[in-house]
């Protein structure tokens, strides 16, 4: 078994002891520090995958939170829905074995849609190239934010109320350390050296006889993947979901969150997550301290303000983030403008 | 070198760490009754939320000049989810778990207090909403209250009033489609309106955000219907008021409390003379409690009150009233007391909190003349 | 004949929307012509030129008696429409030069380094703008005071077409004129056409690049602010989110004549206007911002380069 698999297994084995040791305790005294430890995962998901677009693959994609919300409402759907036949099977809503049967069932279902939705707008759009690609990911992502809130099924304007709370520290962090092991390990074979190609210069790899569309896809599909995941671990936490928490302003939070990590680096967009999660609650409780005068508390708590100037900000004077190395922006360099 | 680095890097997290605990420890408690508001601040429904805290805050402080209760004083810890979704829930486990309040005061809109509520409801921890209208929110669970009434019972008094007072027999709906708060209005006018013998002749419909409605009212106009109803929200409200005259429109319109503001005639000008909407609480209201409260909130905020800020100050009063009557800060016997409340006199009218939680009360229906809002009518279920 | 109204009255009603989409559409396709870069922020350019009138009417108010007038006579024609404009130039300078601040201090420093950069810098400006407009001035909407009498149109019998309309579509038509003008007939405005086919021979010919490109955010923003002024006369709300939609159409209305090309951008603007009405007008109002979206994503699969677009070659 190769080293990495191993690394895995350890980290998906200590996921599961913390969950079964710590939870509990975690969950009931700690709400608040529970609460942050997840969306910090969830986020790591996120960024961790649109990072495998953006940052390896050079393609800018606007549109994560779409299949953030495919995802988040497929398994909304699946567990309101197809829970009780779950149950039935496996021996009651109580049995942690029926819990977490019906946990895995509904994130595979969603992650698998999602995927399912991100090769269907990756296969037309990512022909495009640069601002077209962003923003037409832009718009699948409004589409199908506009689709959902048309969709009575799916609870339109009212918004999903999710059946089963079952996210709990195994599933995210397993699925963290699931995530961050595929993205890898994609990256160190053949095909991350089909991504980086794709970036650095698409046209020599064409050139050269590599099939840039599948590389391109692929990355899309499995970042769709993940994006499913969290949408889906996201839904069973906050167990109620509405279609304005996926609109493009998500999408911007995740791109933020890859950007200040350093688009290519996935140690450094795990961090950004961590930190930038964190950020608005510290800013919270700074609000609440005497250290901020109250002219500049509205400032601080509009978290737009900030991440907007953040953007500016790094583009001016660090664009490589905290940890990247900056290939990713080379691809779109200028090329001299020939008649 | 690496290490040098990586400590370099770790500087910002970590300061940012210290921050967070001494934050933590600057909340050392005291004798004091902590109630958590959560609210919209900051973002797009900050006006909202500025207004509904404004409310809050002036009730906090008057109960407190009072002696506070059950002779403590009241903490109101304000959090703003920043119009944000997944924002509240965050904000729910922390004032259960970090500031340990003794009951949750918010949240502003259905879809937020929907978040917060079941967790409210699994830690027993009473929550009472003061403004979000979906009938849900209430079968959550028994520790989950709410003081102001919901969507189908105004749905019904826009109805009756019109089928009583304006003696119409047809209407038109325009309907707001991405709004839940609309829909469910719809729901309840239409159900009201067809069972006593009326007729919805046409129901239209239009999306939150779009300024041209002349497609839609062209086929008004073509109709001739005795009464629209509109139960949107102001930011489109004053321009559909606003097209409908320019295209010559006569017929009334009627609307909900999301009318209340006054962009709706800044905006809509002379249009919106002569429509009316349903409303918790009007400044114009003669009764002297309202007019104290009015005066008062005039003082302190340089500004007239709107329905939120007096739904707001109500639930907070309710709130506090439900701890005295419990005679303690336990979870439960809070919650008993709120169920149990009667006839508790509210600047938003007589609050009762009925057997599903929500709240027995009267409205006004308000007509605009003149560019102001005068009550035309109390109206009590 | 009620029908052929009918459809009249609906061709107008697009003609109006798509002059807007048009005005906006044009400071895209110049900026991507000179730069070769989608300025993000542009349609926050329209909602500050929106604030830029609100806050500058009351100072003239008085002057001009906006608000007074409730219907057009030949007399007062004239004193209404030179209060309007001034309120309406007065916007659009301030818009030009806050468009050139943008430039210089967000976009410049980027100009030799990979054009993700300017991207993401132009989503910060653009969410930069909003929140700050919605931070400093509320995000509840406001009230655009009334610059001209609002109503229909003496004499056209059951067409109803309202003044505000008739003088969206003229203003977009003297806008266009000028800007013709300026492009074709005058030094500045053939840098511009030399600097979109080819920035290092104009360089080398003596054109000083920063001062044409400066000139052309100018210009751009200006259009901009002027929808801005517009389609506030007409729908007198005005909140700082409103850049954002009408900002997106324009960009389709840009890419959908072509992008980099000039009657391209206006030719856009006028079918989006169109079509999106004709969605409304067929009884699907909730699917009008979606119908953009779909001519998006059609012409890009299908021809990228737009109506009247050329195709550039990509030479490594």
């Amino acid at each position: 078994m190769s080293r990495s698999l191993l690394s895995l297994m350890l980290a998906l084995v200590v996921c599961v002891g913390i969950s079964f040791f710590g939870e509990n305790f975690i969950a009931s005294n700690f709400a608040y520090y529970y609460d942050i430890l997840i969306s910090i995962g969830v986020n790591i998901i996120l960024a961790t995958s649109l990072n495998l677009v953006n940052g390896y693959t050079g393609q800018f994609s606007l549109g994560h939170a779409g299949f953030m919300a495919i995802g988040a409402y497929a398994s909304a759907s699946w567990s309101n829905h197809l829970d009780p036949v779950i149950f039935g099977m496996l021996g009651g809503s109580e049995s942690p074995v029926a819990t977490n049967a019906a946990m895995f069932i509904s994130t595979l279902f969603a992650g698998v849609l999602a995927a399912i939705a991100g090769f269907a707008v990756g296969v037309p759009s990512l022909r495009l190239k640069g601002d077209y690609l962003a923003i037409v990911t832009l718009g699948f992502g409004e589409i199908i934010r506009v689709a959902i809130l048309n969709t009575d099924f799916l609870g339109a304007s009212r918004g999903l109320s999710v059946a089963g709370t079952y996210t709990n520290l195994f599933w995210t962090y397993g699925s963290v350390v699931l995530c961050i092991y595929v993205v890898l390990s994609l990256v160190h074979s053949t095909y991350g050296r089909g991504f980086l190609t794709v970036r650095d210069d698409e046209v020599a790899a064409e050139a050269m006889g590599i099939n840039t569309t599948k590389y391109k896809v692929v990355a899309f599909v499995v970042a769709s993947f993940f994006a499913g995941v969290a949408g889906a671990l996201y839904a069973h936490f906050k167990a109620f979901v509405t279609p304005e928490g996926f609109n493009f302003f998500r999408s911007v939070d995740v791109v933020v969150i890859v950007i200040l990590g350093g688009m290519g680096s996935t140690i450094g967009v795990v961090l950004a997550a961590v930190l930038l999660t964190i950020l608005p609650e510290v800013l919270r409780a700074l609000a609440h301290t005497q250290f901020v005068p109250a002219a500049y508390q509205g400032l601080l708590e509009n978290r737009l303000i900030l991440y907007s100037l953040l953007l500016i900000i790094l583009m001016l004077t660090r664009p490589q983030g905290l940890f990247g190395d900056g290939t990713a922006f080379k691809k779109w360099s200028r090329r001299s403008r020939v008649d | 070198m690496y290490v040098v680095a990586m400590a370099n890097r770790m500087r910002m997290p970590a300061l940012l760490g210290v921050l967070a605990l001494l934050s933590f420890a600057a909340q050392s408690a005291r004798a004091q009754i902590k109630i958590g508001a959560v609210t919209c601040l900051t973002g797009a429904l900050s006006t909202f939320g500025v207004s509904s805290v404004q409310g809050a805050k002036l009730a906090v402080e008057e109960i407190n000049a009072a002696g506070g209760t059950l002779g403590q004083p009241i903490q109101l810890i304000v959090e703003d989810n920043g119009s944000k979704a997944g924002e509240t829930a965050t904000i729910a486990r922390k004032f259960i778990s970090q500031d340990k309040v003794v009951a949750i005061l918010g949240d502003l809109t259905s879809s937020a207090t929907m978040e917060g509520a079941p967790l409210a409801q699994a830690a027993k921890i009473p929550l009472l909403t003061p403004s979000a209208t979906n009938v849900a929110i209430t079968k959550i669970g028994n520790y989950i209250f709410r003081s102001c009434f919901i969507d189908p019972f105004t749905g019904k008094i826009m109805a009756k009033f019109a089928l009583d007072q304006l003696k119409a027999k047809q209407a038109i709906v325009m309907t707001d489609v991405k709004q839940d708060y609309s829909v469910g209005l719809t729901d309840a006018i239409r159900q009201y309106f067809t069972q006593n013998g009326a007729g919805i002749s046409n129901a239209l419909s239009y999306s939150s955000g779009d300024t041209d409605f002349r497609t839609q009212l062209t086929g008004v106009r073509m109709a001739h219907p005795d009464v629209v109803f509109l139960p949107g929200y102001y930011t489109e409200a004053a321009l559909i008021l606003l097209q409908a005259k320019q295209l010559g429109i006569k017929c009334p319109f009627v609307g909900g409390e999301g009318w209340d503001s006054p962009a709706l005639v800044q905006v809509a000008g002379k249009a919106a003379d002569g429509n009316y909407y349903t409303d918790h609480f009007s400044a114009a209201d003669p009764d002297p409690r309202v007019q104290r409260f009015v005066q008062t909130y005039r003082a302190k905020y340089a500004a007239l009150p709107d329905a939120l800020a007096a739904l707001w100050y109500d639930g907070a009063r309710l709130l506090s009233q439900a701890v005295q009557r419990a005679g303690s800060t336990e979870a439960a016997k809070i919650r008993d007391a709120l169920a149990e409340t009667r006839d508790f006199e509210g600047v938003t009218g007589r609050i009762s909190i009925d057997e599903n939680r929500n709240a027995a009360k009267s409205g006004v229906i308000l007509k605009i003349e003149n560019g102001e809002p005068k009550m035309v009518q109390e109206v009590t279920p | 004949m009620d029908k052929l109204i009918e459809m009249l009255q609906q061709l107008v009603n697009g003609v109006s929307l798509g002059s807007i989409y048009a005005l906006i559409a044009l400071g895209y396709t110049m900026v991507y012509g000179v730069l070769r870069f989608i300025n993000f922020a542009h349609g926050d350019i329209y909602m500050l030129g929106a604030y830029a009138g609100y806050l500058l009417a009351p100072l003239f108010a008085h002057t001009f008696k906006f608000g007074d007038f409730d219907t057009f006579t030949p007399e007062n024609t004239l004193f209404i429409l030179s209060g309007a404009g001034l309120v309406m130039i007065l916007s659009m300078a301030i818009c030009a030069t806050i468009g050139v601040l943008i430039e210089r201090i967000a976009y410049r420093p980027l100009r030799e380094r990979p054009r993700l950069n300017v991207l993401i810098t132009a989503i910060g400006v653009s969410l930069f703008l909003q929140n700050m407009t919605q931070y400093r001035l509320g995000a509840n909407p406001r009230a655009f005071p009334q610059l001209i009498p609002v109503h229909v149109v003496e004499g056209l019998g059951n067409l109803t077409i309202l003044t505000s309309q008739l003088a969206i579509i003229l203003a977009t038509i003297v806008l266009l004129i000028i800007l013709r003008f300026v492009v074709m007939r005058t030094k500045i405005g053939l840098a511009m056409r030399a600097l979109s086919l080819n920035p290092t021979a104009c360089s080398i010919m003596g054109v000083n690049n920063d001062v044409v490109i400066s000139f052309t955010f100018a210009l751009g923003s200006a259009l901009a602010a002027a929808a801005g002024i517009l389609v506030s006369m007409d729908s007198p709300s005005i909140n700082p989110l409103m850049g954002n939609l009408p900002g997106i159409k324009a960009f389709v209305a840009a890419v959908l004549g072509g992008i980099g090309n000039i009657p391209g951008a206006a030719l856009g603007g006028l079918i989006i206007g169109i079509l999106e009405t004709l969605v409304v007008a067929s009884g699907f109002p909730q699917w009008r911002d979606g119908i953009a979206f779909a001519v998006l994503i059609v012409i890009l699969l299908f021809k990228p380069t737009g109506i009247l677009g050329r195709v550039e070659r990509e030479k490594v």
